[in-house]
């Protein structure tokens, strides 16, 4: 999909209901932030993000303080105390009109088994806030690894030009041609087959890690990023300040580093926050998949489909870290939109001197 | 025009020869690990392993590895899946097709036709209480995830609400042929299609009243209505009709997309024997072969879709045709 299609304006355009007085001699990040600070959706979306990742990292909080109950052990036998009474976590014959099967216990809506259990027992809400902690942290990592190797590969691909920027350029378009499931699954089957991890060099990725979907969400997203910075850097190499850099002697490096990065991040800065949305998506899918998160640990992803087989007799496993996915998201999605509109507000205001 | 042309298809070809390397090399040349144990899927006889060393030519150097795998699969078609011993990888994707394009289809004429709606209106009414709302719907449609509202979408279509007069008619998941029953088709597919296309409905929404917004102000907008034309002409005939060269190209890419194996978690969640589908329980079973086949097939899908779709955007419009 191309939900990443952005091509920054050039100069630097008033908002609506800005004036140019409030712009003029500010730093170009003063002025967006002052932008996004006035933007209250965008700052309520911020909030509601924060409040879903401080709630997610307080996970072992809930597990160990409240709720007293270990996400990551099977617990079929065991009870719970609900309004005074003690009950089985897994219920004998509750499951449909037979009467046969064992069924989860449901919503208790009390400090432990909040949502429930699983069909192993587990306490939902629990396994729902440690899951998203992985979740975050995939979403995240992958979409600032995805990044930063998107911001390198364009600086080389832009700034040498030629054979480098063709090669560049060519593997990249490659990675595009991939359908981004087919070519997750594909590494992530290699990946998590591989008896005793994959070693690379030195450095062995071990299955279990969280780093296996982390680098395989931030490989299949680089091209996304690498498009529009590419282009990018090849407009501001033919900017006079950097021709006056090169007169002056400065070095490739420092070129790279000093005059053209710091005029090329915005647009990695604006794609960051839809970036995150999207990552934690596909996070999600993989998990559901089961190429994602690999048990015991858990994501939104792999409690949704530890979820599909329940869904009848207890929706709530499933759909929980659903809305907490929607939520993120959409949270990301405004906060995204806000970013862009403050950095490079493409409102065509015209300007009367 | 048929420089450009020649020189696409050029490109086309050398893309899926190195598609088809790069995905051979990630299957089976993984460093430290035995292919052969690999191909022959979840825990082999010893037998099967010898069989596969030698029909697979392992003790071969790399290139004739490469050549007699694309062999079997596109010329002698005779690629077998070693954890399913009676599945031939060729006929299993022909079969699977269909059901997928009959999902892909639907849902890819329901996304265009809403999303125009939805697009127009929200231009229409811009300043009111419905341009907000439209867009949140949107937002919400592009920020939920496909399988999780597939799963919601069931548990309501087949079991909470399944007796009311809401969705008694829903049959139960699966798939009739359209050359079977073509009511059943469709009675099957609504709800997929449905699930399918919000992310692309709101998607394509959001982008077409950006699009509409941005040309309001070009010059030609303004002649038109200088003219003296109706402001719904205006909007029809001059700012959709432009604003649709954007909407075309993505929707050329997304459907590639989605054919190629991007339907797959829709797929899964419904239960309809599609290609994702296969590859899905082929990733269940690690059947290698054809999780391979199936990559590369979504992945020729989509390149020669691009590739059409860049010939096509020439053709209608000569800006973009470069020498």
């Amino acid at each position: 999909m191309a939900e990443f299609a952005y091509e920054p304006e050039p100069e630097l355009k008033l908002a609506p209901g800005e004036s140019v007085r409030e712009i003029s001699g500010r730093s170009p990040w003063r002025i967006a932030g002052r932008r996004l600070v006035r933007n209250r959706l965008a700052m309520a979306a911020l909030g509601l993000f924060l409040l879903i990742v401080a709630v997610c990292f307080l996970a072992p909080v809930y597990a160990n303080d409240i709720a007293d109950t270990d996400p990551f052990v099977s617990n079929i036998s065991g009870t719970t105390i609900v309004d005074g009474k003690r009950v089985d976590v897994l219920q004998q014959g509750g499951g449909g009109g037979l009467g046969l099967g064992e069924v989860p216990l449901g919503p208790t809506w009390h400090s432990n088994y909040f949502l429930g259990a699983d069909n192993q027992g587990r306490d939902v809400m629990a396994r729902v806030l440690y899951g998203g902690r992985a979740s975050l942290e995939i979403g995240i990592g992958s979409a600032l690894i995805s990044c930063v190797i998107a911001l390198i590969v364009a600086l080389l691909a832009g700034f040498f030009r030629g054979w480098a920027d063709t090669i560049l350029s060519r593997t990249m378009d490659l990675i595009w041609a991939f359908p981004v499931y087919l070519l997750a699954i594909s590494l992530a089957t290699v990946l998590l087959t591989t008896p005793g991890g994959v070693k690379i060099g030195f450095i062995t990725i071990d299955p279990a890690s969280l780093w296996v979907p982390t680098l395989i969400i931030a490989l299949i997203y680089v091209p996304y990023v690498f498009r529009p910075l590419r282009g990018q850097v090849l407009s501001v190499r033919e900017k006079e300040y950097v021709e006056a850099a090169i007169s002056q002697g400065a070095s490739n490096l420092r070129l790279m580093l000093s005059d053209i990065l710091p005029n090329v991040v915005s647009t990695a800065i604006v794609l960051l926050p839809l970036m995150i949305a999207t990552t934690i998506l596909t996070e999600s899918a993989l998990s559901f998949l089961s190429i994602g998160v690999q048990a015991p640990k858990a994501s939104w992803g792999t409690v949704i489909q530890d979820g599909q087989e329940l869904l009848y007799t207890r929706p709530t496993v499933a759909i929980a870290p659903g809305i907490m996915i929607v939520l993120t998201v959409l949270a990301l999605n405004v906060l995204g939109d806000g970013v862009r509109d403050a950095l490079d507000p493409r409102a065509k205001v015209h300007v009367r001197e | 025009m048929l420089v450009f042309v020649v020189r696409r298809l050029a490109g086309l070809v050398v893309v899926l020869f190195l598609i088809s390397v790069l995905v051979f090399l990630i299957f089976f040349e993984t460093p430290g690990v035995d292919p052969s144990a690999r191909l022959a899927g979840r825990n082999p006889a010893p037998a099967t392993v010898a069989a596969v060393k030698h029909e697979f030519g392992l003790d071969r150097p790399l290139p004739v590895r490469y050549a007699l795998m694309m062999k079997r699969l596109f010329i002698s078609r005779d690629l077998v899946s070693y954890g399913n011993q009676a599945l031939k990888v060729v006929p299993a994707i022909t079969t699977a097709a269909p059901v997928t394009f009959s999902l892909v289809i639907g849902a890819a004429v329901l996304w265009v036709i809403v999303s125009i709606v939805m697009g127009v209106l929200a231009v229409t009414f811009k300043g009111t209480i419905v341009d907000p709302l439209l867009m949140i719907v949107a937002l919400i449609g592009i920020s939920m995830p496909v399988f999780w509202l597939g799963e919601v979408m069931n548990l309501f279509s087949q079991d909470r609400l399944h007796d009311t007069f809401l969705f008694s008619w829903v049959p139960p998941l699966g798939y009739t042929p359209l050359t079977e029953n073509p009511w059943q088709w469709f009675l099957h597919l609504i709800i997929p299609w449905f699930t399918l296309s919000v992310l692309y409905i709101g998607f394509y929404a959001r982008v077409l009243r950006a699009n509409l917004l941005e040309v309001q102000n070009e010059d030609y907008v303004r002649t038109a209505r200088a003219k003296g034309l109706s402001p719904r002409r205006v909007l029809l005939k001059h700012m959709l009709r432009n604003s649709l060269i954007t909407f075309v190209s993505l929707f050329g890419l997304d459907f590639g997309v989605l054919v190629g194996g991007g339907a797959l978690l829709t797929e899964v969640v419904f239960g309809l024997p599609g290609v994702g589908r296969l590859t899905y329980n082929s990733l269940v079973s690690l059947d290698l072969p054809v999780i391979m086949a199936t990559v590369i097939y979504g992945a020729f899908f989509i390149t020669i879709m691009s590739a059409l779709v860049d010939i096509l955007y020439a053709r209608l419009d000569p800006r973009i045709r470069p020498t």
